[in-house]
């Protein structure tokens, strides 16, 4: 019976499709409405300005506007690759960021790993709480902190915990670059490690007791068990904050490198990143077209980073991958 | 051996010998010290006698107390007070705002049955893999949408973030039942109501989650102010204790400077080490009585968030 009535197959096609559509409207269009305001937020914070990216390629003139400035090629490239900043800033970016994701893995699992084999739940607790507390403090406090211990003069360091070891003459922090490349990863791990060790440890709660019961019933030691069943099922929890952390391998903490370091010209040698670089190239310097190459070169190489990164997991482990 | 059978019984799987749990215990006490440490430091030295500091450096065990650092910062209250206010309106109405716009983006691309789920997925995942760049950025908001020296500038960089988006949307996705939204369909419910009765209350863990994280990157944040703030009423909290660094050390290091203010002001006192660390203490503010309880809620919601989107 429902059969019968079509006369014509494709101009019923298309009646059903639009029905279908004006059914499809009134039921998502809302959908469309709900995500208006976000998507707009979104429009302007982040495609728009990668629009702007065109910059890189032009000779910036105001008076012009930035559609009519002139176009300059690769120019601005050319001079931000001449120059030795290019290398510094890529090196320094770089090197920070391996080790603070080698340390954020390290120390956090280790961290977990204790945390969960502790007796007292109730000390556990209060310790994470205590390590939490960094995480909280803004770089700002954070400058001040460690200015209490490093200041020359009046500093903790020069003043009580160095004279206990002997070492009289006071060293003067914010002149000397090497210190640098300790002292900033430590502050980065002090501050960020709460994050990463509750992480890891909601993980490990997650795994099955069972696992755990059987191992020890064949006589497997802690360090095997932690080796052989804790590391392997907390795999994607691990391959994914590290996923995050390359992602933005090209990317550095403004706050570390140009608050704590308290932006002191000395120290660029092992502080300046591509990211205070930029900030300085272009708010103080006003140097438009080499702040925006060296953003773009960040952009750019960070997002092949990812794609290689996230192509070398799916090839290891498919379900691992983030995309 | 039953007393010993129930002992074995009451441990967990997890615990390891009596040394070695010791051994814990104590790493853990010394590092809680190296984190609570620092900031007792600058509390004490905010109460301590400013001469006592410059003679005997920073200590827990001060030889003089004093409210000196606190007395001169009340010559200046009327500037703090505005920076909180300026951080309060900020952090309460960004997060308010933050989680309105996010919830609503992520509600529907975590409903199965919508079409365009996957492009607007990507549309907000794109942000996360690629970024424009300070540039841009700044030229768009300053010259295009002329937003310098508004309190509008320190919030809409932060209305939306992708990774919070996603956790939203797994959030969605696994633990609000659809069967459930089917139900309240046939009841007649539009998805404006599913969303305000059902999708929200059922979402309480992870909203508070990551409420509490715009919450801290918006009372934290200082970077937007040094872009696009000049004007002294707009300053928020954070930027103020950064710039009273700069001037402390820009006073310390030009004397012209410092023998202008004292001839326009001569009973003005040098400010330094203590007053310094009194900022620090006001900066911190808040945040620190009330983190403990916002730890609790990122414990559970780091739990969520580190489930991929």
């Amino acid at each position: 019976m429902e059969q019968a009535v079509p006369t014509n197959p494709a101009a019923a096609a298309v009646r059903k499709t639009a029905k279908q559509n004006q059914g499809y409207w009134q039921r998502f269009g809302v959908f469309y409405l709900m995500m208006a305001p976000a998507l707009l937020v979104l429009l302007l914070n982040n495609y728009l300005p990668m629009l702007g990216s065109v910059i890189a390629f032009k000779n910036v003139n105001y008076s012009l506007g930035v559609l009519k400035s002139p176009w300059v090629g690769f120019q601005n490239f050319e001079y931000l690759f001449s120059t030795t900043d290019a290398w510094q800033i890529t090196r320094n970016t770089l090197v920070y960021n391996v080790i603070f994701i080698i340390l954020n893995l390290f120390v956090g699992v280790a961290f977990a790993l204790m945390f969960n084999s502790l007796r007292s739940r109730r000390l556990s607790k209060l310790f994470q709480t205590a390590m939490f507390l960094p995480y909280f403090l803004s770089w700002v406090v954070i400058t001040y902190l460690v200015f209490g211990f490093l200041n020359p003069e009046i500093g903790l360091m020069n003043k009580t915990i160095l004279p206990w070891f002997g070492v009289k003459e006071p060293i003067d922090w914010y002149t000397e670059p090497s210190y640098w490349m300790y002292i900033l990863p430590v502050v980065n791990t002090w501050k960020g490690i709460g994050y990463y060790a509750v992480i890891y440890l909601a993980a490990i709660i997650g795994i099955d007791q069972e696992y755990y019961e059987a191992a020890t019933i064949d006589g497997a030691s802690k360090w095997r068990q932690v080796w052989a069943i804790t590391i392997p099922l907390i795999r994607p929890v691990i391959i994914v904050l590290m996923l995050l952390q390359i992602g933005r391998i090209f990317y550095a903490d403004f706050g570390l490198f140009f608050q704590v370091t308290r932006d002191a010209g000395s120290l660029y040698d092992t502080t300046l990143v591509i990211d205070t670089y930029v900030y300085k190239g272009f708010i103080v310097t006003g140097d438009i077209g080499m702040s925006s190459a060296a953003g773009m070169y960040q952009a750019v190489v960070g997002f092949v980073l990812v794609l290689i990164s996230n192509l070398v997991i799916r090839r290891i482990s498919k379900d691992d991958a983030l995309f | 051996m039953s007393t010993i059978a129930a002992k074995r019984k009451l441990k967990s799987v997890h615990d390891v010998s009596g040394a070695a749990n010791l051994t814990f215990n104590v790493f853990f006490w010394i590092y809680t010290a190296i984190c609570i440490f620092p900031l007792l430091l600058i509390l004490i030295v905010s109460f301590t006698d400013e001469k006592s500091v410059l003679v005997n450096g920073y200590s827990l065990f001060p030889q003089k107390l004093s409210l000196g650092a606190y007395d001169f910062l009340l010559n200046d209250w009327s500037n703090v007070l505005t920076s909180y206010g300026v951080s309060i309106f900020v952090t309460l109405f960004g997060t308010v705002v933050s989680l309105g716009l996010m919830a609503l983006y992520a509600y529907p691309i975590s409903r199965r049955d919508f079409k365009h789920r996957g492009l607007f997925s990507f549309v907000m995942f794109f942000t996360l893999l690629y970024n424009a760049g300070l540039v841009p950025f700044y030229i768009l908001y300053t010259q295009y949408l002329d937003l310098q020296n508004t309190i509008l500038a320190l919030m809409l960089p932060y209305f939306v973030q992708g990774f919070f988006v996603l956790i939203l949307k797994t959030f969605f996705t696994n633990s609000v039942p659809t069967a459930l939204l089917e139900s309240a369909k046939i009841d007649g419910a539009g998805e404006w109501r599913i969303f305000a009765q059902i999708v929200l209350p059922l979402s309480l863990p992870v909203l508070a989650t990551v409420g509490l994280f715009c919450t801290l990157n918006y009372w934290n944040d200082w970077f937007q102010s040094l872009l696009f703030i000049n004007d002294n009423k707009m300053v928020s909290i954070q930027f103020r204790m950064y710039k009273a660094l700069l001037d402390l050390q820009f006073l310390s290091t030009n004397s012209q400077a410092y023998t202008a203010i004292l001839a326009a002001n001569p009973n003005f006192q040098m400010p330094s080490e203590t007053v310094r660390m009194a900022m620090a203490v006001v900066g911190i503010g808040p945040i620190v009585f009330v983190y403990p309880y916002f730890q609790r809620f990122f414990v559970k919601g780091l739990t969520v968030g580190a489930v991929k989107g």
